[in-house]
């Protein structure tokens, strides 16, 4: 064989062996690669989604400095995942604990505790809407919790807690703490059960107590997985959206607002493409940026 | 009597956990069986019967969400797209993954890793730009420009998870394959996935739960009533009747239990997918 048709054949099959990722690739670059670029290239122009585009520079950044309804959508999301991260996660744990050990019907509550996270947040948001329905109708309350809080005793407790600006935003965090703690669960479950059982037999005969044993050899083994945890929560909860939008829809005010409810609304309400693309540039440099730094700490505590 | 107090502190101690999870079960379960209960009364009813179980049981509401509420054209249209997205990304991640492991040509490296940085870094606005997109490629309120967009969203991560598959597979059998007078892509199609069975049930099951579930790019790149899939379609129903609960609840219904269903009888790969660490990258 001379060297030619060798390179021809070199060159046939490389060519064949990228043909496999080229379906891949090519959606990959039209679908995820231009709208990157398109974002960021629309961030400088105002445009109405149709007619003409005016470039404007940096503009639309200027103005959402000083949005404050923006900053407080982040305020918000923030709140959220704070929550998420404490409630949702010290839950999770406090359960995996909990399964982490010989009991009955284990694998029943592994299976139940993993239901609300495969629903829909459309489905999770409208069936607690309903649960929290605040109106009466023939002097009774319709919704089913304000109902209960009435009959069993604690009529001072009934609440429109999704209208109430002081509620609205802690009853849609624990809705979205009550749809997201199976996650957390299932993963630290898993974790927990690739800890060593001798670490746990060493332990107690060193006359380590319970509490000793979780500080010093639970935690530090599950230090990685805890972090993977709360690396998730933070970005699922930073980016909710649609629960929020089947929970409250009619009455989507401000005291709800996050950030992905701003980049919709710039878009679909006042046909701001332009301001939603620099909200969406801006929101992604915030995420990358948590995610970073998770990522940065995580390593570092693998290390360890 | 030191033994005694043990087994006794051990009691309470499960007594207590047990406690513990089974109220936690409470409401993971309730509101679902909310749903139900209030699906199974008429709008009369559901206002001021307030038992638990409701004294008569109504199916109709059923049949009217299907039919009126147009839930047979929005469900229909669910499976459709389920079917197709996961298909699809089946067969175009495990041919990119199965060439990214086993075969080499230039650039390889860095396809892969763009791979990956796609998974790492969230783009929570893309989809503004993905919407200009769309209307420019009149693929706008289109089927096939839904599918495309849900191949995408499911690409990465099932490009990673067959590629962990696909390095494990040992040489011997595709040098078996290949004496057998393989191609290369005989050897994707009859060695690699079928070794990579296990990866193939996870790709389906967390694409198929997110493809059934999504909200976002329906809502954006679906107009017309007869292309949407259910979550758009009920929102829509929602916006309509606003106060018609025991149909709306009929229809969540008809949205949630398949999921659930899939849920049950899949379960045991999706706490290993979870588990494995690798969905997550």
């Amino acid at each position: 064989m001379d060297r030619k048709t060798k390179d021809a054949s070199i060159f046939k099959d490389n060519l064949q062996n990228f043909l496999f990722v080229f379906p891949a690739l090519s959606i990959f670059c039209i679908f995820y690669i231009y709208p990157f670029y398109k974002m960021i290239n629309l961030s400088f122009y105002d445009w109405r989604g149709i007619g003409p585009m005016h470039w404007i520079g940096l503009s639309n950044y200027q103005e959402l400095m000083g949005d404050h309804l923006w900053w407080d959508s982040i305020g918000h999301a923030g709140y959220i995942t704070l929550i998420a991260l404490t409630f949702q996660n010290m839950l999770a744990f406090a359960l995996a604990l909990a399964c982490d050990r010989e009991i009955r019907m284990k694998r029943f509550y592994r299976l139940v505790f993993f239901i609300p996270p495969v629903l829909s947040e459309v489905v999770v948001g409208l069936i607690w809407n309903w649960i929290l329905n605040p109106e009466m109708q023939n002097g009774q309350h319709i919704g089913m919790l304000n109902h209960f809080l009435f009959t069993t005793g604690f009529p001072q407790l009934v609440h429109d807690w999704l209208g109430d600006p002081r509620t609205a935003l802690t009853t849609i965090a624990i809705v979205h703490s009550w749809k997201g703690f199976g996650w957390g669960f299932i993963m630290l479950l898993a974790g927990l059960q690739t800890i060593d059982k001798q670490l746990y037999e060493a332990a107690k005969v060193d006359g380590a107590g319970s509490w000793k044993t979780f500080m010093n050899v639970t935690m530090p083994m599950m230090l990685p997985v805890i972090l993977v945890v709360m690396i998730l929560t933070i970005l699922g909860s930073m980016q909710v959206f649609v629960l929020i939008i089947a929970m409250v829809n009619e009455g989507l005010v401000n005291h709800t607002d996050v950030p992905v409810t701003r980049i919709f609304s710039a878009m679909q309400n006042t046909n701001r493409f332009g301001y939603a693309c620099a909200e969406a540039v801006i929101f992604g440099t915030v995420l990358i940026g948590i995610s970073f730094i998770s990522k940065k700490l995580s390593d570092k505590a693998r290390q360890v | 009597m030191k033994p005694n107090r043990y087994i006794l502190w051990g009691m309470t101690k499960s007594t207590l956990i047990h406690i513990f999870l089974l109220s936690v079960t409470l409401t993971c379960l309730f509101p679902i069986f909310w749903m139900l209960r209030c699906a199974l009364m008429t709008n009369e009813t559901v206002f001021v019967d307030h038992s638990v179980i409701p004294h008569q049981l109504h199916f109709g509401n059923f049949a009217i969400a299907w039919t009126k509420g147009n839930f047979a054209v929005y469900f229909l249209n669910s499976v459709i797209y389920t079917v197709c997205v996961v298909t699809g990304i089946v067969l175009i991640s495990s041919l990119a993954a199965y060439s990214l492991s086993r075969l080499k040509f230039p650039g390889k490296n860095i396809i892969f890793y763009m791979f990956v940085a796609a998974m790492m870094i969230p783009l929570p606005g893309s989809f503004v730009a993905l919407f200009v997109l769309m209307t420019k490629l009149h693929l706008a309120n289109t089927r096939f420009g839904y599918i495309l967009c849900m191949i995408n969203v499911g690409l990465s991560m099932s490009i990673l998870l067959f590629k962990t598959f696909f390095d494990k597979m040992p040489q011997e059998l595709e040098d078996a394959a290949r004496i057998d007078g393989c191609g290369k892509l005989g050897i994707w199609w009859n060695m690699a996935m079928p070794f990579a069975r296990p990866a193939i049930a996870v790709v389906v099951i967390f694409n198929s739960l997110n493809v059934w579930n999504e909200y976002i790019l329906a809502t954006l790149l679906l107009g017309d009533s007869n292309l949407m899939p259910l979550q758009r379609g009920i929102m829509v129903f929602q916006g309509a009747n606003s106060t018609d609960y025991p149909v709306l609840m009929a229809g969540l219904t008809m949205a949630a239990v398949p999921i659930i269903m899939v849920y049950l009888f899949m379960q045991k790969h999706i706490v290993k997918g979870l588990s494995s660490g690798e969905v997550l990258g």
